[in-house]
Formats: structure tokens, C-alpha cells, sequence
């Protein structure tokens, strides 16, 4: 067993289990600690996939901000010890059944279809490939989703400082109607 | 570049984890542990995205920009989610979707 197996294998290992202590456990903030494991571990299969951007990206983004915003939110609305009361057995085993059946449905599915790679070379991906394609217009250029993506951030910004303002539109009524 | 382990392994991985947060979307009934199992199904989509792109696509990149353009996605989804939490908690202090049957009052 090579060495990249046994990564492999610690990684999957750590991603199912706390996939699903995030999904079953009974305290919330422990949740969302099991969440941030799960997304360190994927950013591990990342680094083995040999996209060091996107590994970067992911601990940055999820496991730094993602996660961190998670257990904000959790502080603010919920009790630090909360405990769900657990639901009731009918609803999570016939989830778990309609979930289980899904899963071997697919797996059975991928594991049926016979995948075709292509035979030419690989490209190595470094930043500066990365930086010219993503602002390129010509073939194989990804500007157009890039502008649209910086868009939706931006809007999605605002909207986020919007909502969560504290009684804004209420205000701007009864000032409206004084005057 | 071959690293030992086969396409289906990442495929099988990813599958599996999907389904948990698939899991999680359907049992839970706290709005941010429900956040949480949207975030788990977005990444196995990810995992996908990048061994497609690695195994069977090397010399393009479709898969690394689709995957960067998810967790941008994700990353906005994730704070609108949460200050439409934040108000939701301020109206009706719980974040229960049971609790939660009003849309305007």
C-alpha cells in the first residue's frame, strides 16, 4: 500500500464519520465543529488531487470563514449546551431507508458506467494559468462567469447587511410619515 | 500523474456524502444544522467536479473553475442563510422550522 493510499483512506475515513456525527449529533456547536473537520478533509483529497489553489481556497473560505460564521450564528441564536430532543424513530429510519436506497442506487449506477479518459498529456496547473484563464475572453476562458460571480458577491453582501439590519425598514416609515 | 486509487473510490466517497447531508436536510429541524447539510452536499459535488477533472479531462480545467465558482456560491449562500437566520431568531425567538408557520404578520 502506497503512501497516497493510506492518505486517501485516513481522509474518506475522517470525511464519512463526521459527515455523519454532523448529521446525528445531539449538540449544535458540536455540529458544527464535526462540519469543520469534514471540510479540512476535503481540502486534504484536494491536495492529493494536485489542485493546490483550490485546497487553499477551500480552508480559507469554508474552514475560515464558512464555519466561523456558522458558530457565530449558532452563539447568537441558541444555547451554548443546547441538546435537540432526539425525533422520533419513525421519521429518521424511513429517511435513513429512502437515504440508504439512494446511495446504492447511485453507487451501483457509477459503478456500472465505464469512464473513458482522454489520452492527452496533463497540463500543469500553476497560478498564472489560473489567473489568465479566469480573466481570458478568448477559447477556454472564464471571464464571463468570473464578472457574474463578482456580482452575485457583492449583491449577496448587501443583501446579508440588509436583512440582518436591525428594524430598518420599520424606521424609514415613521420618519417618511412625520414628515 | 497516477496516484494508486481508482476514479470510483473519490465517486463512491462523494456519493456517501451526499447522502448524509441528504440525511441531515431531511431529519433536522434547526434551520443552521440544515445550513450545515447544504454546505456537506455542496462539497461532495466539488469532490466530483475535481476527480472528473483530474482522471478523465487533465489537460483542461472546466472542473477546478466549476468547483471555485460552487464555493463562491456556496460562501453567499451561506450569508444570506444566516442573516435571514438572524432575523428569523429576532421575530420569533426560535430557529425551529416547526415554530416557524407565519410568513407576515
Amino acid at each position: 500500500m502506497t503512501s497516497n493510499q493510506l492518505m486517501f483512506i485516513l481522509f474518506s475515513a475522517v470525511i464519512i464519520v463526521f459527515s455523519i456525527l454532523t448529521v446525528t449529533s445531539q449538540k449544535i456547536l458540536r455540529a458544527a465543529v464535526y462540519l469543520l473537520f469534514v471540510l479540512v478533509s476535503t481540502a486534504g483529497l484536494y491536495f492529493m488531487l494536485n489542485y493546490q489553489f483550490l485546497a487553499a481556497v477551500q480552508l480559507t473560505l469554508y474552514a475560515g470563514g464558512i464555519v466561523v460564521l456558522i458558530i457565530f450564528s449558532i452563539l447568537l441564536t441558541s444555547h451554548i449546551d443546547l441538546k435537540f430532543e432526539s425525533l422520533g424513530w419513525k421519521k429518521s429510519i424511513f429517511s435513513a431507508l429512502a437515504v440508504i436506497s439512494g446511495a446504492i442506487l447511485s453507487i451501483v449506477t457509477i459503478l456500472d458506467h465505464k469512464f473513458s479518459a482522454t489520452t492527452e498529456a496533463a497540463k500543469e496547473i500553476d497560478m498564472r494559468l489560473i489567473g489568465n484563464s479566469l480573466l481570458s475572453v478568448e477559447k477556454d476562458g472564464y471571464v464571463l462567469p468570473f464578472e457574474v460571480i463578482s456580482i452575485l458577491l457583492l449583491a449577496a453582501m448587501i443583501a446579508a447587511i440588509v436583512i440582518a439590519k436591525k428594524g430598518a425598514p420599520k424606521k424609514v416609515e415613521s420618519r417618511t410619515s412625520k414628515q | 500523474m497516477n496516484t494508486g486509487i481508482p476514479l470510483y473510490y473519490f465517486l463512491i466517497l462523494a456519493t456517501i456524502m451526499f447522502f448524509v447531508g441528504v440525511y441531515g436536510f431531511l431529519t433536522r429541524r434547526n434551520l443552521i444544522t440544515i445550513l450545515m447539510s447544504v454546505e456537506l452536499i455542496l462539497n461532495s459535488v466539488n469532490i466530483n467536479f475535481l476527480a472528473f477533472n483530474r482522471y478523465l479531462f487533465p489537460h483542461k480545467l472546466e472542473g477546478l473553475f466549476f468547483s471555485l465558482f460552487v464555493i463562491a456560491v456556496a460562501a453567499s449562500e451561506a450569508a444570506v442563510a444566516i442573516a435571514i437566520i438572524i432575523n428569523i431568531y429576532r421575530r420569533f425567538t426560535t430557529i425551529n422550522v416547526e415554530d416557524v408557520n407565519v410568513m407576515k404578520f
